[in-house]
């Protein structure tokens, strides 16, 4: 034991004399950092990455190129943003996209606007401006105040490809390459501060990243630069001030996103002779649907994150019409309400969410309904096992089980499928009248289809008095809050985070269950309470002090 | 096997990567750390061809008693879903019968058998995969000197589709389409290795210069990093080291490739192409074997792997309520036939794949032989019998002759012996120093001999 010790001893020296190094560069104390608990470093997603982009450059900048694919852990692709990091093949791809949004901020269209300098008579090089480029833009796509070294840094390596390319703007382009390729752009780097909490920027990129899904404004980055963010007024007064923004709703649009797993639409492919209605257009409109419905019902009026189970509304378009069958008048989407009695209420109806989880030529019951236990109640329902036959049970030609449901039914009398399957199906059943791409039935090969079971102890007869239940079920709105909570911090939670997730918990019920008040209390509990750390593993252990685990 | 350097510090490598079970000798530091893996490359073959190493993976295994050959050795006897590679027979080696032993582990279907096939220990998550497949070892080892380490390929479209990983959080995604793929291969930083004229881009350069203000922040982030954390980092370091080394290869001329010729760039197929239909499938996988080859006569890579499909194979005929995958388990035996005929077709249909694939490295030309006879290929899926996920033989295919070094056109029964004797075998004849390999009881120091020379 006694070399570890030492080597570990020797490592927080080293991490000490750095921290007061980085201290003097940065100017501010709190963003300097001692060793951090894994999970402080999360690679920026897409949807992030082009959003620094267009804040920073504009929109009109094209982001070009295939991004290291996402990783979902546990439901959340925000969990495994933290787990992450970047291939030999990823960075060469995002060298390639840092390229060509560099080429198109100096080209002669954007350099005028985008860069607003060149050499003078009296900086024939163009150091001046060089310097005043990345001292601009440096920061924000770091999140981060710069110090001059840094800046210097990037200012000199450009200067010198200036000079191997013969040519300013070809050297401006391929500094900006390397600075749009660095750690500190393509990663959030949550440092805390000496007392444990997080660091000022580290705690702005929490609350913009969270409500915005979008780095930090000039405001708030003043904020952060100021402390204002190190007292709860300020930061309560900064949180509420992204809550009114109209920007609010790209942040609660993209936890649902997440949370609802709606970018696996992008890629759902059904069959095309036997769902004729379903394409990759109608799978977008699906995804826009859901996310649409959310934002009206939480976001511009307030709601009940309940009521998303029981409520007719739904945003429709036009070419979802046939999918629904109801008729859609004009281009635009518009907000539909589905009449009282009809068997389409609330987000477990929503034809997007029931294509998802279903076979691309027929549903499942079991995938949809394990897909919900997942999701919308924190369950984790284990693989099935490797050695079952399902040949009984599907096949859709047996003459006398003539639907899923009494098809999976004898499946139950296998004990080993049962303790799955009795979680699992019940809720997928509910969901038998609406098909593969979640269109409206009542039949399946001719036999009426019953879509009663229990579900929390409570009998149901269909989808819609299923929905009615998910409302008064406890679970339901507690498991937002967890999910919600890891969304924000991108990681599991440790014996130490579970007091603050209870406190919110607890808390949403006394709000109304408003989804509004439960972000602004997230973001809050996120930036405010102290970091557990994970007590190391032996291998981390092992990478650190290079002893391997025996 | 025998290796001085191994007798002289019997290093292991075990604590660097984090409980990977292979044992190395100390080269494998000068190893990583050599910038062209010359010193690998003679070693192989021992002409001045390089040998190249690949992976092809199909989904959904066969089924035995259609695909496994009847008699061992030499002219194997083909059996029905063997049937599409009669024309590459003699190039192809079957290795039927060797195992997954999950030492009591739970099976999860899908990921279990494939995670013991390329890493030599099964992992029931992706979280728990901690060893790097082989070929990302072998990549190591020999991939420096080329321009890509290695490249990744699947036909289904889905970058998601590659079990070319280091560990489960980092996985090496696939190029996804033809024309992806001829972008990042034949696109703006191509050099025609024959052609006469070279003159060394200064953009590359530059482009190498400014890197170094990247990999020098390395110092100060690593510092405040958890383990975890830091071991993430220094993953992205290692990739920003490696575009630099990439880079500065753009400023020599390339030696010439005899075979190399730049191909046309593939037309983008329509949107909204179904590639899950089998016939798509074929087409567009025949089309990126062919790119692939271009890419090895051309040095761009000595190390590649495509996936014919995934591990659960998507595989579906339009219009039928039920694909491959979920045929495999749901299907009912025919009485008459005695086999589920529909996961029959499918898997012929994947073997017609690999037919293709070994065909279209067999048809270039390069020396006195072909591209084929200068690499080793090793095709495998993730399950024998899909049908209740059995790890019990599952299917493995070699093709290529390693520059000479290989036997093709046997069948090798591996009677439940593990299967990583055969990722053994892999690493060794590319040259590296590996004496074992595979964890606990799939460890292995047993290469499979009956296939070498």
């Amino acid at each position: 034991m006694k070399p570890r010790t030492i080597l570990l001893a020797g490592a927080a020296a080293l991490t000490a004399a750095s921290m007061a190094l980085a201290m003097t560069r940065e100017g501010r104390a709190d963003d300097a950092g001692t060793v951090t608990p894994d999970g402080s470093v999360r690679r920026l997603t897409e949807a992030q990455y082009r959003r620094v982009v267009a804040d920073v450059f504009g929109q009109d900048i094209r982001v070009v190129g295939r991004f290291e694919p996402d990783k979902r852990v546990d439901g959340l692709v925000a969990v495994g943003s933290s787990m992450v990091s970047v291939t030999a093949s990823g960075f060469d791809q995002y060298e390639g996209i840092a390229r060509g949004i560099a080429e198109q901020v100096v080209d002669k269209d954007h350099r005028a606007t985008l860069v607003g300098c060149e050499p003078a008579a009296g900086d024939t090089e163009g150091q001046a401006c060089v310097s005043r480029f990345f001292a601009k833009v440096g920061p924000r796509l770091y999140r981060r105040a710069m110090a001059p070294a840094e800046i210097a840094r990037f200012t000199a390596a450009t200067l010198e490809a200036g000079r191997t390319l013969g040519d300013f703007h070809a050297g401006l382009a391929t500094g900006l390459t390397a600075m749009l390729s660095s750690p500190e752009f393509l990663f959030r780097f949550e440092r805390p501060a000496a007392n444990g909490k997080l660091g000022g920027y580290a705690r702005a990129s929490r609350i913009s990243f969270l409500l915005w899904n979008a780095p930090p404004d000039a405001t708030l980055m003043e904020a952060a630069a100021a402390g204002t963010l190190d007292t709860p007024q300020g930061l309560a007064t900064q949180v509420d001030r992204l809550m009114a923004s109209p920007r609010f709703e790209d942040g609660m649009r993209a936890f649902f996103n997440d949370f609802l797993l709606l970018d696996d639409l992008d890629t759902l492919a059904k069959d095309s002779v036997l769902f004729p209605q379903f394409n990759a257009n109608v799978a977008g409109l699906l995804k826009e649907q859901t996310l649409r419905t959310v934002v009206d019902l939480l976001v511009t009026n307030k709601g009940d994150y309940r009521d998303l189970f029981t409520t007719r509304r739904i945003a429709m378009h036009r070419a979802l019409g046939p999918i629904y069958t109801v008729p859609v008048a004009g281009r635009d989407w518009t907000m539909h309400e589905f009449p009282e009695g009809d068997p389409r209420t609330g987000l477990l109806t929503h034809a997007g969410m029931l294509a998802l989880h279903s076979h691309p030529g027929r549903t499942s019951p079991t995938l949809r309904g394990k897909a919900i236990q997942e999701a919308l109640l924190c369950r984790k329902i284990p693989a099935p096992p490797a050695n079952v036959s399902f040949a009984v049970v599907q096949d859709v030609n047996n003459p006398t089980l003539k639907t899923t449901r009494a098809r999976l039914k004898a499946h139950l009398d296998d004990e080993e499928c049962a303790t799955c399957h009795r979680v699992t199906d019940p809720i997928g059943l509910a969901l038998e009248q609406f098909d593969g791409v979640g269109q409206h039935r009542v039949t399946e090969r001719g036999e009426p289809i019953d879509a009663s079971g229990e579900f929390g102890g409570a009998a149901f007869t269909d989808a819609v008095a299923l929905g009615k239940l998910f409302h008064d079920n406890a679970d339901v709105s507690s498991c937002v809050v967890r999910t919600a909570w890891r969304y924000a911090t991108g990681r599991e939670p440790r014996a130490g985070d579970e007091p603050p997730i209870a406190r919110l918990q607890a808390a949403f019920p006394k709000v109304g269950y408003r989804m509004t008040d439960l972000m602004r209390a997230i973001a809050l509990s996120i930036t405010l309470d102290p970091v557990p750390r994970a007590p190391a593993s032996r291998q981390q252990v092992a990478i650190r002090t290079g002893v391997p685990p025996s | 096997m025998t290796n001085p350097m191994l007798s002289r510090r019997g290093f292991m490598l075990r604590g660097l990567v984090g409980g990977t079970a292979a044992t190395v000798g100390i080269p494998i530091l000068d190893m990583f750390l050599n910038g062209n893996g010359t010193a690998y490359a003679a070693t192989v073959g021992g002409g001045a061809l390089p040998v190249r190493f690949g992976t092809w993976f199909w989904g959904c295994g066969m089924i035995p008693n259609r695909w496994e050959p009847k008699t061992v050795g030499a002219n194997y006897d083909l059996p029905p879903q063997l049937e599409p590679i009669k024309a590459v027979q003699k190039h192809v080696s079957v290795l039927s019968g060797f195992d997954v032993n999950l030492d009591g582990k739970g099976n999860l279907p899908h990921l279990s058998g494939n995670t013991a096939v390329r890493t030599g220990a099964a992992a029931d998550s992706w979280e728990a995969i901690q060893a790097p497949s082989f070929d990302v070892l072998i990549a190591d080892a020999v991939g420096n000197g080329s321009f890509f380490r290695a490249l990744n390929l699947s036909a289904d479209g889905n970058p998601r589709t590659s079990y070319s990983y280091r560990n489960g959080s980092s996985m090496n995604a696939a190029s996804p389409s033809p024309t992806d793929f001829y972008r990042q291969l034949f696109g703006l930083d191509f050099h025609d290795p024959n052609s006469a004229e070279f003159k060394p881009d200064p953009r590359y350069i530059a482009r190498r210069s400014v890197l170094s203000v990247v990999a020098e922040q390395r110092k100060a982030l690593v510092a405040s990093a958890g383990a975890a954390d830091r071991a993430r980092l220094d993953e992205y370091f290692t990739s920003v080291r490696e575009l630099e080394s990439k880079l500065a290869l753009q400023l020599q001329k390339p030696p010439p490739a005899e075979a190399c010729v730049r191909p046309a760039e593939p037309a983008a197929l329509p949107a909204g192409t179904d590639l899950t239909d089998t016939p798509t499938r074929l087409g567009q996988h025949k089309l990126m074997s062919g790119l692939l080859a271009m890419a090895l006569a051309c040095n761009q890579t000595r190390i590649f792997n495509m996936a014919f499909s995934a591990a659960a194979s998507d595989l579906r005929q339009t219009g039928e309520t039920t694909g491959y995958h979920q045929s495999t388990h749901e299907e009912l035996v025919d009485r008459s036939l005695g086999y589920q005929p529909t996961v029959d077709k499918f898997t012929t249909q994947s073997m017609v794949a690999w037919a293709d694939f070994v065909e279209a490295l067999a048809s270039v030309r390069e020396g006195d032989g072909t591209l084929l006879d200068n690499c080793l290929v090793f095709a495998h899926s993730e399950v024998s019998y899909a049908r209740n996920h059995d790890l019990a033989g599952i299917p493995v295919m070699i093709a290529g002759r390693a520059g000479g070094k290989v036997k093709n056109g046997v069948h090798v029964r591996g009677a439940g012996e593990p299967i990583s004797r055969i990722g053994l075998t892999m690493q060794q004849v590319m040259g590296m120093p590996v004496e074992s390999w595979g964890k606990d009881v799939m460890r292995t120091t047993k290469p499979v001999s009956e296939i070498l020379v």
